[in-house]
């Protein structure tokens, strides 16, 4: 089992000098884009309500902001950047390709569903 | 000769070529397997979300409350608490580990204990946003297609039932288990009846019926005096306080089963980890793991613990971001 670990994030951009002060660096950075989504949510700014490729700019940037998030997660606290590629491809790519797969299909057919009941051939305003 | 060498050690065992133990890669396919559940109700939920795209809910005036503070409207505020205290429990275990990498019993479970303390806030608070939710705040009427209908001053704010209705005498038997169907137990019913709620809103000029439609700003549509009154009456078919599994004075009562179902797994997901993480503590505590010469227990209990952590991460920005 390795013990020894990477200790940097962004790609070399913040070098710490134990794993310890890994852990509190990356409690920072996470903490930091959780009050900006706090924040994002509670102000919610007009220029951000314009819509891109059918959601809202705001919601996109939650999304990707929880997707950092989770990366972080998973790659230090989780350490799956100590781990060996083989692993971390095995679980990340399969995870990754079934979920966006899943969540493609059931978006679509629920902007379907909505569309059938919005032409009005279902009523529901009743 | 030498091939017969190579082949023995590679078809015999003995070959780890991911490097890990076979328990901690166990538990990593086991995270991945629980991460497709947890993303199949999050998928559902976003189906039913574009199903209902211009009647959704909008969370920011569903989850406004935060404990000890009554009456005050702050959105966000708590369940980014929340999200906080599963972060830093996350930062405690992984703290744990790293003592455990170092075999320092002392340290280990003193974050171990800190991790579980984090987990039962956690839950605690869990506990309180669902009983928040299931007593709901200002009531609605639900119509005979399901849609439900609020109440808004002539400004917009909300106004609840309790605050311009009044509830008349009633008398009535209550079904009781020894003079009626004795497996069958009568249910609460709301405060009042739809014709209390018809009579309040005539009797009241500045009070307004608000619809679950968005309008192209995402707020919800308030009809005219006229309109409110001949809808209510028209539609109106039952009152509604709080949530259930059946209705839902927010909007979609899909969005409270949603809500109960996919938080209701998670809370069971972090309470499940607290227990393992109390049965490794106290491994720990008796030596167990000393003994071993190696604290892995408390790496794969944590890679548990932090997929906890990494799931509410997504409920959070789907449930009450989004």
């Amino acid at each position: 089992m390795a013990h020894e670990h990477k200790l940097e994030i962004f790609r070399g951009l913040w070098k710490f000098k134990s794993n310890k002060q890994k852990i509190w660096g990356v409690l920072a950075f996470l903490s930091f884009i959780t009050a900006i989504e706090v924040v994002l949510g509670i102000y919610k700014p007009e220029g951000l309500m314009a819509k891109f490729l059918g959601m809202k700019l705001l919601n996109w940037i939650f999304i990707i902001l929880t997707i950092v998030k989770a990366y972080y997660i998973a790659w230090d606290f989780m350490h799956l950047r100590d781990e060996t590629k083989g692993l971390r491809r095995a679980v990340v790519w399969t995870g990754v390709f079934l979920i966006l797969y899943l969540v493609f299909i059931l978006l679509q057919e629920g902007g379907y569903v909505f569309r059938v009941y919005d032409e009005g051939f279902i009523k529901r305003d009743f | 000769m030498s091939t017969a060498v190579a082949e023995g050690k590679t078809w015999i065992g003995g070959n780890e070529p991911l490097k890990a133990s076979y328990g901690k890669m166990m538990m990593w396919f086991f995270i991945l397997s629980d991460a497709l559940t947890f993303s199949g109700f999050l998928a559902a939920y976003g189906f039913s979300r574009f199903k209902f795209i211009d009647a959704w809910p909008i969370a920011d005036e569903v989850f406004t409350h935060v404990p000890f503070l009554h009456g005050q409207e702050l959105p966000m505020i708590y369940v980014a608490f929340m999200t906080f205290i599963l972060i830093m429990s996350s930062v405690t275990m992984v703290l744990a580990v790293d003592a455990g990498h170092h075999l320092n019993k002392a340290k280990v479970t003193i974050y171990m204990f800190l991790t579980i303390i984090g987990g039962l806030i956690f839950v605690g608070s869990q506990a309180w946003e669902w009983a928040t939710f299931i007593k709901g705040d200002f009531g609605a009427v639900q119509t005979k297609g399901g849609n439900i209908l609020q109440f808004v001053d002539t400004e917009g704010h909300r106004v609840a039932l309790s605050d311009f209705v009044v509830a008349g005498h009633r008398d009535r038997t209550e079904h009781e288990r020894k003079n009626g169907l004795w497996f069958v137990n009568e249910g609460t019913l709301p405060t009042y009846t739809v014709e209390e709620v018809i009579h309040g809103l005539e009797s009241h000029d500045n009070i307004l019926v608000r619809t679950q439609l968005l309008t192209e700003e995402g707020e919800k549509t308030v009809l005219s005096r006229a309109e409110s009154l001949e809808v209510l009456k028209a539609n109106g078919k039952a009152v509604v306080e709080g949530a259930n599994l059946h209705v839902n004075e927010y909007g979609s009562p899909l969005f409270a089963d949603f809500f109960f179902f996919i938080t209701g797994f998670h809370g069971f997901h972090v309470f499940s980890g607290v227990v393992i993480n109390i049965i490794i503590f106290f491994n720990v505590v008796i030596g167990t793991y000393e003994r071993r010469k190696s604290y892995e227990m408390v790496e794969k209990v944590g890679l548990y613990w932090h997929f906890v952590d990494l799931v509410w991460v997504f409920v959070f920005t789907f449930f009450y971001l989004v």
